[in-house]
């Protein structure tokens, strides 16, 4: 019994850090209609910006959250504007060209933004300081660590305020508009170019509260953790119907099932991503546009 | 019109041998150093695999991260047979010709996918697809592991590549000019369209998509035999990524572009060498500013032919015209943009 509930709040932990990442990929290709390679490159940078921040600020502040809370912030800024400006100069002049060009133009930005991090930030793997205590707890005979349940409850957070942001406020009611139908939504005064930006900063705000939660669990990193971290929020979101972040939650959770409980399955742990694919690569085949895609209605 | 015909092809024959006594040479004589051959073998391969990724990417339109599960195949099924089966130089044509089927098989595989998945869910199959090939032979002991295959005998010389990418030319060329490839392109810019007037869109398909492979299968067991060696870490991210990278920098749809592709790519890769990460930081900044200024490539969307070589010296001076006369030059870019 102790180990299912362990599992399961792996489980929790893990998926709900994939699905903010996987929102914000969302978000990004439901405004702007663009696959963002740079997804995990922004998300690795925030972690080297949170990891500075966090460093720096130790010996200032002694307490463990305040650190948190602004190391949190000062990564939030800082990818938020960098994201702001990948957009401006390198998707903004492509709007009109092909959807590949866009795609092939965020490859050419992940790149950069990875190898000047591996240049300045040196290749070797760093360890983030703690930032989140933890202490064990006990509940139903199973130790958890009070920073998985903190994990939760931030992610948690963040998924709400989100979620409140795009159903009440004008900005959210705006964005929905532009993702149904841009043009439609340009007639009624909404102007696409700046919530393409918002949608942008949103996803690069996901990304470091990701990033941020994800030092948490899993400390050690390297620049090249947003290769992977790319693949698996590209992942979730089409898993889950991409454009939709009810979807992305849900992609999220299920790669993190099937990241956990493969494993444990199996006998060999390295077949986790063969396991995690061929999932994938079913339900795609079983349901083309993902759990909860809309139908793609062909028009003639 | 047979008699220019003739000529037309002996001329071609005359050609072939010529290069082919250039690369003999080269390889032979020791002219130029063999870092520099290197660099061309590089390109010659690298052109195989770009012609392979550009018949799906951009003469079928379909978004697809395969090829580097498909190199992987090719490499690895062809190291396997000239390691245990054909152990001798003069077999090597076999042991290429088993890695391009292998990769040719799944590429099949992959179409069947395709005719149910398209766009951006495609992309995600295939791209499990190139993943779930990785992982495999990273746990296959029989192939080495994650340590990888060696020692791969060293049979890739430069004239068999040099063979190899005037086949793979003449093949697609062909290809696009027959019933199956204008469907492809029928495909690509209308599936609906197409079907209506009965292009066979499955068929068409799993050819395309066969054809694709096997090219990318044989440039894998090229590179292979070339650097004596392979394992699962080189057809990851950077194979993927290599691959999207000279197929939209060289041009979609384009033979031209894909050898513009292929050798621009290459030499910036094997000569930025020196300075270590920053190529890399150079070489995405490059992408960028390509995809902003040619969103469709270098060369994208047409060819380059004997008129345009005799034609240059004209064009050039119409251009400059053009230019100084500024506004005209402005509308006719955005009439040709509004086409594509």
């Amino acid at each position: 019994m102790s180990v299912y509930i362990q599992t399961f709040a792996n489980l929790l932990q893990l998926g709900s850090i994939y699905a903010l990442l996987a929102i914000g990929f969302s978000i990004v290709y439901g405004i702007a209609g663009l696959v963002n390679f740079a997804h995990g490159e922004i998300f690795m940078v925030s972690t080297y910006v949170l990891f500075f921040a966090a460093s720096a600020m130790y010996s200032v502040f002694q307490v463990n959250w305040i650190v948190y809370i602004l190391a949190l912030l000062i990564s939030i800024v800082v990818t938020s504007v960098l994201a702001f400006g990948i957009e401006k100069i390198a998707y903004r002049p492509l709007r009109k060209a092909p959807k590949v060009s866009v795609v092939v133009s965020s490859v050419g930005v992940g790149l950069m933004l990875e190898y000047l991090t591996l240049y300045f930030a040196g290749a070797e793997s760093k360890k983030m300081p703690v930032i989140v205590g933890s202490t064990a707890l006990k509940i139903g005979g199973a130790t958890i660590s009070s920073s998985t349940l903190v994990i939760i409850a931030v992610a948690l957070f963040f998924m709400i305020v989100l979620t409140l942001f795009l159903q009440k406020s004008r900005m959210g009611i705006a964005l929905r508009a532009v993702s149904q139908d841009e043009k439609a939504a340009s007639f009624m005064g909404i102007s696409p170019d700046v919530l393409i930006s918002l949608s942008f900063v949103i996803g690069a705000c996901m990304a470091a509260i990701g990033a941020s939660l994800y030092s948490v669990a899993y400390p050690i990193f390297d620049p090249y953790i947003g290769d992977n971290i790319n693949w698996w929020s590209f992942t979730a979101a089409v898993l889950g119907g991409i454009g939709s972040m009810k979807g992305a939650v849900l992609g999220g959770f299920l790669l993190a099932a099937v990241n956990i409980i493969a494993p444990m399955l199996l006998p060999v742990s390295s077949y986790r991503d063969i396991v995690a694919f061929a999932v994938l690569i079913i339900v795609l085949l079983i349901k083309p546009t993902g759990l909860l895609g809309k139908k793609l209605i062909e028009k003639v | 019109m047979n008699r220019n015909k003739n000529n037309k092809i002996i001329i071609n024959i005359i050609l072939f041998i010529i290069g082919l006594a250039i690369c003999f040479v080269f390889e032979n004589m020791g002219l130029i150093k063999s870092s520099i051959i290197l660099v061309i073998e590089y390109i010659g391969i690298y052109t195989i695999f770009v012609l392979g990724v550009n018949l799906i990417n951009g003469y079928l339109g379909v978004f697809s991260l395969a090829h580097a599960g498909v190199m992987a195949i090719g490499a690895y099924s062809s190291a396997l047979a000239s390691m245990y089966l054909f152990d001798s130089a003069l077999t090597f044509p076999i042991s290429i010709l088993i890695g391009g089927t292998m990769g040719m098989l799944a590429g099949m595989l992959l179409a069947v996918a395709s005719f149910k998945v398209s766009g951006d869910y495609l992309a995600i199959i295939t791209l499990g697809f190139s993943l779930i090939i990785k992982s495999i032979l990273q746990n296959m002991e029989f192939v080495g592991g994650s340590r990888g295959l060696r020692p791969i005998p060293q049979y890739t010389t430069l004239i068999y590549i040099y063979i190899c990418v005037i086949i793979a030319i003449i093949v697609v060329k062909k290809y696009i000019k027959s019933k199956f490839g204008r469907s492809i392109l029928a495909i690509r810019d209308d599936p609906v369209a197409a079907e209506l007037v009965s292009v066979n869109i499955r068929r068409s398909k799993i050819v395309a998509f066969g054809l694709s492979s096997f090219l990318i299968g044989v440039s894998g067991s090229l590179v292979a035999h070339l650097i004596a060696y392979t394992n699962p870490a080189s057809y990851g991210y950077t194979s993927i990524v290599d691959g999207l990278v000279m197929v939209y920098l060289g041009g979609v749809g384009s033979i031209t572009g894909s050898i513009i592709g292929a050798t621009v790519w290459q030499i910036l890769v094997q000569s930025l060498r020196g300075i270590g990460i920053w190529r890399w930081v150079i070489g995405g900044g490059i992408l960028v500013i390509v995809m902003i200024f040619l969103p469709n490539g270098i060369y994208g969307n047409r060819e380059l032919t004997w008129k345009d070589i005799k034609n240059l010296p004209g064009a050039i001076k119409e251009k400059i015209t053009s230019i100084r006369a500024g506004k005209a030059a402005g509308t006719n870019k955005k009439q040709k943009g509004g086409k594509q």
